[in-house]
Formats: C-alpha cells, structure tokens, sequence
C-alpha cells in the first residue's frame, strides 16, 4: 500500500511537470515518472521477502525476488542515459529551452538573421549570437 | 542453421559498432564496413526464411541458462520475413545516405549498425522485459541520428523534432515498462512462451498486456495516439526518415502482431477495438495528407494511415486476415521507403519538399518519377503492383470476416490516398517548373521555410551540387554529381555563391540517388506479377500465429 501511494504521488508529480512548457521541466517530470514505474516493477515482485538472492541453499520463503531487480537496474541505466540526451536538447537551442515545435513560429520569433548557437572549438564554448558581445 | 546462430543477428552489428567508433575521418571504411554487415545481415533473415519454410521455430536460450530463465531468441517465418524485409530497408537507405553524403558523418554508420542490432532483437526475442530493452537499444541510436548533422549545420527545427520525438517515445517506453510490471506482478513470468494464452484465461493478465499493446500502438501512431509521426518525421533529413519509416513502426506492430497471437491466442472478444481503432486509423491518416503542402509531410500522413491497413490484419484474426496483414506489412515496408527516397534524392538536390516551389521534374528526371509513379501506384493498389495483391487480399478477408464497413472504408480511402499521390506527382513532376527552380540547392532566399533546414541537414550534399554546377567542371555529366566527392574546400563554399550561376535546366540527381528508391520499386513491381510466393510466406507466418505451440515449445526448449 505504502508502494502504491508513492508511486501515484510520484505520477502526479510527474504529470504536473509534463504539463509545463519548458524542457527542463518535461526532464524532470521524466526522472520522476521513471522512478514511479520502478517502484511499481518493485512492488511487483513482492516485498514480503527482504533476504538478498545471493549465495547457496536459500530459502524460497525468506529471498527477495531477483527477477524485478534486474528490471529496476536496466530500466535505471537506460532512463538515465536518455535523461542525459535531453538534458542536450533542452541545451540545443536559443538561450532558453521555451522552443516551439511549430518551425514557422520557430522562425518568426527567432529571426532570419540570427544564425544558430554554435560550438568555438577555440574558446571551446557554445557561442550564443548576441551575446558575442558581452564576452 | 542452427537455433545458436540467432544471436549473431544482435552480436555482429553491435560488435562492428563499437569497433568503428575509434576510427575517425576514415569514412568510405566505415561505408564498406557498413554495408558489409546490413548485407549479412540481410543475407541471415533470407537463411532463416529458407529454414523456417515448413513452418518449423528455431529457438535458442542466450547463455545456455536454463529456459525460462534465460533470454530467449526464436525465429519463426514472421520473424523470418521481417528480418529480411528489415536488412533491405537498411541496406538501401544506407545506400541512399552513401550517396547523399550523409553517411560522411563519423558517427553514421556506428548509429545505424547499433540501430539494426537493436532491431533485430526486438524482432528475435521472446520475452517482453527483452522486447522493452531491445526497443531503447534502437531508439538510443535513432535520437542521435535524427539531429547527426555537420558541425555547425545542425538546424534548431531538427532539434523541436527530436524533442518531440523523444519525449513521445520515452514516455510510451515508460508506460510499455509498466505493463510489463504489472505483467510480471499478476503472472510472475515475462517469458512470451510461459504466457502463452495467458490472457484468454485471466482478466488481469489481459488489462496488463493491454498496458503493453497500447503502449506499442503509440509507437505505430494508430489514431488518436499518432499525433506525434507527422510532425516529428519529416523534421528530420529525408535519409533518416526513411530509414526510420520502415523501421520503428513496424517492429511496434510486429510486436502487436506476436503478443496478441501468443498471449492473448487471438482471442475474439477484443477484436472488435481493433476493427473501429484501425478503421479510424486508415480515414484520419488519409485526411490528414489531404491538408499537406510537402512532399515528406503528405507521406506521414500516409503512413499512418497504410498502419490501419496493415492492423487490420490482426483485428480480423484469422487465417486469410493475418496473411493479408503480414503480406501488407512487408508491401508497406518496401513501398514506403521507396517513396520517401525518390523524394528524398529531389528534396536533397534541389534543396526543398514543397509542392508550391517543384515542378515539371518528370521531363528532367525521369527514372526519379518513373520511381516515384511505380510506387505511389503500389501504395494505392493499383495492379500489378503488390499493393493491388496487398489491398485485395485484405479486402477479402474483412469480407470473409463480415466487416462490411472496414471493407468499404478500405476501398475509398484507397481512392483519397490516389489523389494524394497524383497531388505529389502533379506538384512536383508535372506541369511547368515555377520561377526560381533552379537556384534552389541551398538557397538563402527563403529562411522562414522549414524545408529550407532539412537542405542544411544535408549539407555536403547540396553544397557539392551548388558548387559543381558553379565551378561548372567535373559536373558536365549527370551521372557525376552522385559520385563527386566532397573534399572540406568545397562543402563550406557559400550556398549564395553558386546559386546565382547555377546552370539552368540541367539534370541533378545523378545515378546513385536514383538507384536505391528505383531498386525498391522494382521489388515491388515483382511482388505483384510473382505475389503468389509472399503470399505463400505468408500463409506460413500466419500459421504460425494461429497455432502457436510450435512457436512456445521451441522457446521452452520442449
């Protein structure tokens, strides 16, 4: 019961944080979502057995289930390196990560003559148009 | 061949990966390399069609653990014909890139090889927690390739695209993994062979693989959850989506395909969803096109709605239905990706998709519309393509099923979808070129168009073509521009320089880019005159769903 009300307190969080505009926060939301879903496949598996599934002669009443754990870890690594990805997306744009999925409004409000942030491998920075000045 | 050899479907690619990522600036290896692979590997799912004729399953257990706690890999003739219908796919659209010079990017060929890998499992194993894993491994690598571009050419309209397209599909995987939770939570097993018909029997079973089955109906874009397909594919470059068109949806509904035979063994009561989902399916995605202005967004919308199509042949869960749909499937693979990529080689060469700014193309590049035609008549079901064989059959077996209204809906959006293929042809190949065709590779001139970025994401490309035509040397044929090849000098000459000597009225897809669309319309045209063998094939496959013991012994290790 404790597992089920953590993990729908965790979605709500996590459905709250979809429902914003900026990147980040649909990041975030996704770090939250992740963890919810992992205590669920946790709670799959039973959390009457607490015994570790390591050794020799154990006892089936006592051993934790190994199987949700091995899910758990998988899902972790694989949440965490598309969580890095976005983090990179959320980067990849013009000063904030408020970018609007309609390229035409993109463009408008962006203007023609501002070309994109780009990589210096001299200074090795991103160089913002713009904002070359205050450097 | 033998049951252990599976694994070298996922091995070898991903192996070949990580083995030329070290390599740098040594780019026409990497294409050999490449290629080399997605041909054997094309060269395996033909095997394993060979051997899975007679309706036999190969199976193996990764590891020599003790099956059901092993992974389990099994390949029957469903499995068979994809992988093959697969490696083609790679394998010309890899061709395709090679051509377009996308592939000169470092990390291009690393990407598309652990792109296959992770196809492959997901088409090979039997296990559903597997099936989750193998997805990310061939979505990890589909992130990257959609905003892989030059440095300094990467678009901001690429990236909107992938943010969309991650983050639809990272929450469609997060809800997929929670279905398999609650699977393993009310079954204790995610084995597909152990829960073999589990869900006829158990209601609970049932509503957590529904968990599942709509998480991959995301992935397939079925209407109402297909929203996110015709937005995120064409802001890509045209290589990457079609290359992806012929993958990412189809292992999705492959995958639904499998679980319904096996977990759910057809059952009838739910047939009914499928019927209305796909049949809204197949008329939503049809009027979307009708809205379209682009080549590449008019094909999306297509695609979404050839997806009811080819789900409607699990919905009619039978013998005669599941053939039409598996015959559908590999149809749909070849045709899509055939047209993505003789729009691709236009919009690549002449630096935009748009109906408004193409034109009288048909006299100018002839084998490209030749191509183009063959196709969109396939993708129609006009004889004697293997759509006709394809929509037929289909249309047989939602009459033999009772679905009158599925039947007729298939038979009017058929015509819709005509008139948007002769929308394309008429934009793009006939008529008269508009003003300013021919200084279009690269050209500044229109900065607010979205297509303009998708010409930046194929930047040597279009670059080598406006040089060429500017310097006006090595490119007196047409054949060259294919095989120019772009030294840095050239690639980083400035668009606006070449555009306003550009020679007007010359052809400018050479041979390369025509090749890999044109040979995939061929293999269509021959999928019509000779149907009879994939049809065959498919039988076999549809067998092997309708009966699955076959199938779930084989896993088992029975």
């Amino acid at each position: 019961m404790t597992l089920a009300l953590a993990a729908g307190v965790i979605v709500a969080g996590a459905v709250y944080l979809f429902s914003r505009r900026e990147m980040m926060r649909v990041i975030l939301g996704f770090v939250l979502l992740s963890h919810a879903v992992n205590l669920m496949i946790v709670a799959a598996g039973g959390t009457f057995n607490r015994g570790e599934p390591i050794g020799k002669d154990l006892d089936p009443s006592e051993v934790a289930d190994p199987l949700p754990q091995a899910f758990v870890l998988t899902a972790i690594v694989i949440a965490f390196s598309i969580t890095i990805f976005m983090l990179v997306l959320a980067i990849t744009g013009r000063r904030d990560d408020d970018v609007t999925d309609d390229p035409a409004a993109a463009q408008s409000t962006a203007g023609p003559d501002l070309p994109d942030p780009r990589w210096d491998p001299v200074s090795r920075r991103v160089i913002t148009p713009g904002e070359e000045d205050d450097a | 061949m033998t049951g252990s050899a599976l694994a070298l479907f996922v091995a070898i690619p991903l192996i070949t990966a990580g083995l030329l990522v070290p390599l740098k600036e040594r780019w026409r290896l990497n294409a050999a390399v490449l290629m080399t692979v997605l041909a054997g590997s094309l060269g395996g799912g033909v095997a394993l069609v060979l051997a899975a004729r007679d309706g036999s399953t190969l199976a193996t257990s990764i590891g020599l653990w003790q099956a059901g706690i092993a992974i389990p890999f099994a390949a029957d003739m469903l499995t068979a014909l994809m992988l093959t219908a697969t490696g083609l796919l790679t394998l010309t659209c890899s061709g395709f890139a090679i051509a377009t010079r996308y592939a000169s990017h470092r990390y291009f060929a690393p990407l598309v090889l652990v792109l296959t890998a992770g196809v492959n499992g997901a088409l090979l194993t039997a296990d559903l927690f597997n099936l989750f894993v193998f997805i990310e491994v061939m979505l990890l690598p589909s992130y990257a390739l959609f905003v892989l571009a030059a440095p300094g050419r990467g678009r901001l309209w690429a990236v909107a695209g992938a943010r969309l397209y991650v983050t639809v599909n990272l929450l469609t995987s997060t809800i997929f993994l929670a279905g398999v939770g609650f699977v393993y939570g009310v079954a204790g097993t995610v084995n597909l062979a152990e829960l073999a018909g589990a869900a006829k029997e158990d209601d609970a079973v049932a509503a957590a693989v529904a968990i599942c089955l709509f998480a991959l109906s995301i992935k397939a874009a079925v209407v109402p959850v297909h929203g996110w397909l015709a937005r995120a594919y064409p802001a890509t470059s045209p290589t990457v989506t079609a290359m992806f068109s012929g993958l990412h949806t189809k292992v999705a509904i492959y995958a639904i395909y499998r679980i319904y035979a096996v977990i759910f063994d057809g059952d009838s009561r739910f047939l009914w969803i499928g019927v209305a989902a796909f049949s809204i399916t197949m008329v939503v995605g049809v009027l979307g096109a009708v809205g379209e202005t682009t080549t590449r967004n008019i094909l999306a919308f297509h695609m979404i709605s050839q997806i009811g199509y080819i789900l409607m042949g699990v919905a009619l869960f039978g013998l005669v239905g599941l053939t039409a749909g598996i015959f559908y499937l590999i149809h749909h693979m070849i045709v899509k990706a055939s047209l993505f990529l003789s729009t691709g080689a236009v919009e690549v060469r002449y630096g935009t998709g748009s109906l408004d700014r193409l034109g009288g193309l048909a006299k100018r590049e002839p084998w490209i519309a030749v191509s183009f035609f063959a196709a969109a008549l396939s993708l129609a079901g006009v004889p004697p393509f293997s759509g006709f064989v394809a929509k037929l059959s289909l249309l047989m077996a939602s009459l033999s099923e009772g679905q009158i209204v599925a039947a007729v809906l298939m038979v009017l959006v058929s015509i819709v979808t005509l008139m948007s293929m002769l929308k394309i042809w008429s934009g793009v190949f006939w008529g008269h070129p508009p003003e300013g065709l021919d200084p279009a590779p690269a050209g500044a001139d229109a900065p607010a168009d979205p297509d303009e970025d998708e010409a930046g994401a194929e930047p040597a490309a279009a670059a080598v073509a406006a040089a060429s035509s500017a310097a006006g040397s090595a490119a007196s044929s047409p054949g060259t521009q294919g095989t120019a090849r772009p030294d840095g000098a050239v690639a980083t000459l400035p668009a606006d320089a070449a555009v306003s000597s550009a020679e007007p009225g010359r052809r400018r897809i050479g041979p390369a880019l025509i090749a890999p669309g044109l040979a995939l319309a061929l293999v269509t045209l021959t999928l019509g005159l000779g149907g009879e063998l994939l049809l065959s094939l498919s039988e076999t496959a549809a067998l092997g769903l309708m009966d699955t013991s076959g199938f779930v012994e084989a896993v088992l290790g029975r």
